[in-house]
């Protein structure tokens, strides 16, 4: 099998697998960890498709998860509409801010710093205007009414969560697949690598990232209409605060940026990491967020590639010795 | 509209608090001019000197004026370390490292203090606190009125530092040029870590004159670190007078915005400036063109 075929059989065994788990267990606590790592992941691997594969690094992806979020609950609740309907419209609409700020950010030539500064800051300006505009609630929030049913999204058990977050997580796994081995995502690559190099051959860097950027924010938006179908409130904090920006970034970095496993990865451990400290320690507000903080310092201290390039990290450090040596 | 008596004490307000930003966004424009990294720890490390204030009020009863000689050094270490320690190890000479590094510095920061101090907001009483002084029509709070002069001195200080020190033409030697400044003879590490160190001993003093009329709790830093940024990239990444003017700038526009639009959309005045000086201006109002 060609290396892109294998990786797509691994893709299928992964979704059957975790497919697999609601069928064999009804404990709750399991289905709740398998639930949150799933959509941990699937908010690292949008962030990793504009920061891994882009290369530019968003410091504000909430921008796309809050505006995700307020669509799902805005449609339903005053559009009436229903639940599918309104996360085709969440997808779109985050997907359109993330065209917005693309369009502006990229067509002014922001890198590096720059973008990530603007990007915290569009979050903040979102968050400020979802404290004072009357159709998002204001500080209030915005509260989901409980009516289960397939129809509305909401579903009796964790189960139905699983398997919707699941949905999202293959897809997403399969767009970055196809990041991989199309021809967008190696001009993406290129332009991450060298942008000048990459427009001498004829590639449009603003194009392609503004297509990482549309991709990136729409599966960030789904990660914010799912969190909205779940916990039935959003609120301008959860929905633009940093918190969500910092663990779709944390969780990219520590699996690997840039790699098809290493947001699903990173998320995973991260929520191993988080079950472990609040069995040792209770549930102390801020005490998850310092050990995220404290593995993201260490990952880019010691593993720059993450978990994810374990591997590489170690070849090439065998290679430096070696070639010490001789 | 609003006749001067409002718009007048409003604007020395503004002044007043600008000049705190202006000192605050010293510390950081200058790591950025000589690292050339952006600090995303810079708004944690000032709560950090925040709670070190308060701190030596409420369990030592020193004035946050005469802890000046000890936060100040004490934030001076602190920089210093970091940067030798953790910063410069993490970076591998890319920059993004330092990004995601300090940012990493900042959550580990930030949520610490959730941790020790609960999410509470603190403020500290002095005899001072409630003093007034008329300036004109206006009534200025005391402590913002020292923290005017105080915030200008500081700075002046940082410019003769800077300006007229060996360690200051060290430390424009490696802005400069730093491979150049290696080979005559200039400790580079060291000088990185001296101007860490030194950017957020301005923000040691800068808590000091803060305090006596602000607040602290965890999150505190997220809001000073954006308009510290915004002052920067609006007075030109690296450059001191720009930071200066821009700090006060700033302090004006986000006063004369609360006046006319409310508290909180006044703030998106000073983010719609941040955006947009990025996009259209990225080299600042002061900065020389890129």
């Amino acid at each position: 099998m060609t290396s892109g075929g294998k990786e797509l059989a691994g893709i299928f065994l992964f979704v059957a697998l975790v497919a697999g788990i609601p069928l064999a267990t009804d404990s709750g606590v399991i289905l709740n960890f398998v639930m949150m790592a799933l959509y941990a992941a699937l908010l690292a691997q949008a962030w990793n498709i504009l920061g891994g594969f882009g290369g530019q690094f968003s410091f504000g992806h909430a921008l796309f998860f809050g505006t995700g979020a307020y669509i799902q609950a805005i449609a339903q609740l005053q559009g009436g509409l229903n639940a599918w309907l309104a996360l085709f419209m969440a997808v779109a609409g985050s997907a359109g801010v993330g065209a917005l700020v693309g369009a502006l950010s990229f067509r002014y030539g922001l890198k590096g710093s720059y973008f990530a500064l603007v990007t915290l800051a569009f979050a903040e300006v979102f968050r400020i205007l979802a404290l004072s505009v009357p159709f998002t609630g204001a500080g209030v929030g915005l509260m989901l009414p409980l009516h289960e049913s397939f129809a509305n999204m909401q579903f009796g058990s964790r189960k139905g969560y699983v398997y919707l977050v699941l949905a999202f997580v293959a897809a997403a796994l399969l767009l970055t697949w196809w990041l991989k081995h199309s021809r967008f995502g190696a001009y993406l690559q290129a332009v991450r690598d060298n942008e000048d190099a990459a427009r001498a051959i004829g590639v449009n860097p603003f194009g392609v990232k503004l297509g990482a950027i549309v991709l990136s924010g729409g599966l960030m938006g789904a990660g914010g209409a799912f969190y909205v179908q779940v916990f039935q409130y959003i609120d301008p904090g959860i929905a633009y605060g940093p918190g969500t920006s910092v663990e779709a970034l944390v969780a990219a970095i520590v699996g690997g940026m840039g790699t098809l496993w290493g947001p699903v990865l990173g998320a995973l451990v991260l929520h191993v990491l988080a079950d472990l400290t609040r069995n040792l320690f209770g549930q102390l507000p801020g005490i998850n967020m310092v050990i995220y903080g404290m593995v993201l310092v260490l990952i880019v201290m010691f593993l720059p590639r993450g978990i994810a390039g374990l591997g590489a990290t170690a070849k090439s450090l065998w290679k430096k010795s070696g070639g010490r040596r001789g | 509209m609003f006749d001067s008596g409002i718009l007048f004490p409003s604007l020395i307000n503004g002044l007043t608090t600008g000049a705190v930003y202006a000192l605050i966004a010293l510390g950081l424009t200058l790591i950025y001019g000589v690292l050339h990294i952006i600090n995303f720890a810079h708004g944690a490390a000032l709560m950090v000197a925040l709670y070190a204030v308060y701190l030596l009020k409420e369990r030592f009863g020193i004035d946050p004026y005469l802890a000046l000689p000890l936060v100040v050094p004490g934030m001076f270490v602190l920089g210093y370390a970091l940067q030798r320690l953790i910063i410069n190890r993490a970076s591998h000479g890319k920059d993004e490292n330092i990004l995601l590094v300090t940012l990493g510095l900042s959550i580990v920061m930030e949520n610490a203090a959730l941790l020790f101090f609960k999410s509470d907001t603190r403020t500290i009483e002095t005899a001072y606190t409630l003093t007034t002084v008329a300036i004109g029509p206006a009534m200025i709070a005391l402590p913002k009125l020292v923290a005017f002069a105080g915030a200008l001195l500081v700075s002046g200080l940082l410019l003769w530092i800077v300006g007229k020190t060996d360690l200051g033409r060290a430390i424009r030697a490696v802005a400069k040029e730093k491979h150049g400044a290696k080979l005559m003879g200039i400790d580079v590490d060291h000088v990185y870590a001296m101007s860490f160190g030194i950017g957020l001993a301005c923000l040691g003093a800068a808590a000091c004159f803060l305090l006596p009329a602000y607040y602290v709790n965890p999150q505190v830093g997220g809001g000073f670190v954006l308009v510290a940024f915004t002052v920067v990239v609006l007075g030109g990444m690296g450059s001191f007078v720009g930071a200066l003017l821009g700090g006060l700038l700033i302090g004006v526009v986000e006063s004369l915005g609360g006046l006319y639009l409310g508290e909180s959309l006044g703030q998106i005045g000073i983010f719609a400036i941040f955006i947009a000086v990025l996009l259209f201006r990225p080299q600042g109002l002061f900065g020389a063109k890129a």
